[in-house]
């Protein structure tokens, strides 16, 4: 197996991120830290085969995201993130 | 629906086994207090072993919202967690347990001036399924056309529906594409998706259309990339990958 056999994408983890935030995100825009592109959460790049999501930047492949549960509880890193901009209206 | 607030994990009952291809069913799931959907979004379904063992996989919801009972179609995967259960040992009467509708990008709704590209290939054609049987719910006359690439002829999902669809009143245009084998006469098209079916299927730059294309991760990234080469604007395009195989 490769590994794009293993990329998906950000819907993938819609579920997820739902549980975490408690709202939609697929639709919420991300400012990637490394390279400033903009990308809708359902556009990024997501690798499940971690222990986890690794959330990658579609245009420059810096991490953006890595969620990992376990054991009751989230460990959230947002640090490839520079924004995250989502209506405040619900959709 | 809510796109706000809690997702919670409810349980739903089959009511309906629908065989689509030899590798390939529909379940049809009641789902109390279900909140609606819109075309294109998915499910968590999770799986719980006597031991406590769970696992979990998104599944594109195939009915229209106007259908009012949640469908989803599941290809079975021999060495999978999930799919071998929903294919083959499920019945009707099972409870299933499930949480949705999640996601909010991959979506469509009919009343948009702007005419539609769907790119499906394999299980990749069940969200985009949602949005021909939504527009054929709400007599949208959006053009739409699905470009639809399958190994063999036995293996086109929804295959006798989709001819009934482009048989009908404002007929979405369905072209379908066989890689891997084809029946005797076949004079469709018989080969991966590439910048010159691209050319003769897809809507031109200048129609300023909306795609949607939804397969497995190599056939998702090349079709995108060739729309983007073609002249379309990467924001009309929305993706969704569901990596080598659809994970299980």
């Amino acid at each position: 197996m490769e590994q794009s056999d293993l990329k998906v994408d950000g819907n993938a983890i819609g579920g997820l991120l739902r549980e975490i935030f408690t709202m939609e995100v697929t639709t919420a825009e991300t400012t990637c830290a490394g390279c400033g592109k903009i990308h809708a959460v359902g556009r990024v790049d997501v690798y499940m085969n971690a222990p986890g999501a690794v959330v990658r930047c579609p245009a420059c492949g810096q991490v953006l995201m890595r969620i990992v549960q376990g054991r009751g509880r989230y460990w959230l890193d947002l640090t490839g993130i520079s924004c995250l901009e989502f209506s405040a209206e619900p959709t | 629906m809510s796109s706000r607030g809690p997702l919670l994990w409810r349980i739903g009952e089959v009511t309906d086994l629908i065989p689509e291809t030899p590798r390939v069913s529909s379940l049809v799931i009641d789902v109390p207090d279900w909140t609606g959907h819109v075309a294109g979004q998915h499910i968590d379904v999770r799986l719980t072993a006597e031991d406590g063992y769970q696992a979990q996989r998104s599944y594109s919801i195939a009915s229209a919202p106007e259908d009012g009972r949640v469908s989803i179609t599941v290809e079975r995967l021999d060495d999978g967690e999930v799919s071998p259960y929903l294919v083959g040992e499920v019945r009707v009467g099972d409870k299933i347990e499930l949480r949705g509708p999640i996601g909010g990008y991959f979506v469509w709704r009919a009343g948009g001036p702007r005419p539609v590209l769907l790119i499906a290939g394999g299980s990749g054609v069940v969200p985009l399924m949602a949005m021909l049987r939504h527009r054929r719910a709400v007599a949208s006359s959006t053009p739409v056309k699905l470009l639809f690439s399958s190994r063999s002829y036995e293996d086109v999902i929804y295959r006798e529906e989709l001819d009934r669809l482009a048989g009908g009143e404002q007929p979405p245009d369905v072209v379908h594409t066989l890689t891997r084998s084809q029946p005797s006469g076949w004079r469709g098209y018989k080969r991966r998706i590439d910048a010159a079916m691209l050319e003769e299927v897809a809507w031109r730059k200048h129609e300023q259309p909306e795609a949607f294309i939804c397969g497995p991760t190599p056939m998702v990234e090349s079709a995108a990339n060739l729309l983007v080469a073609a002249g379309y604007d990467p924001t009309w395009i929305k993706t969704e990958r569901f990596g080598a195989s659809g994970g299980g």
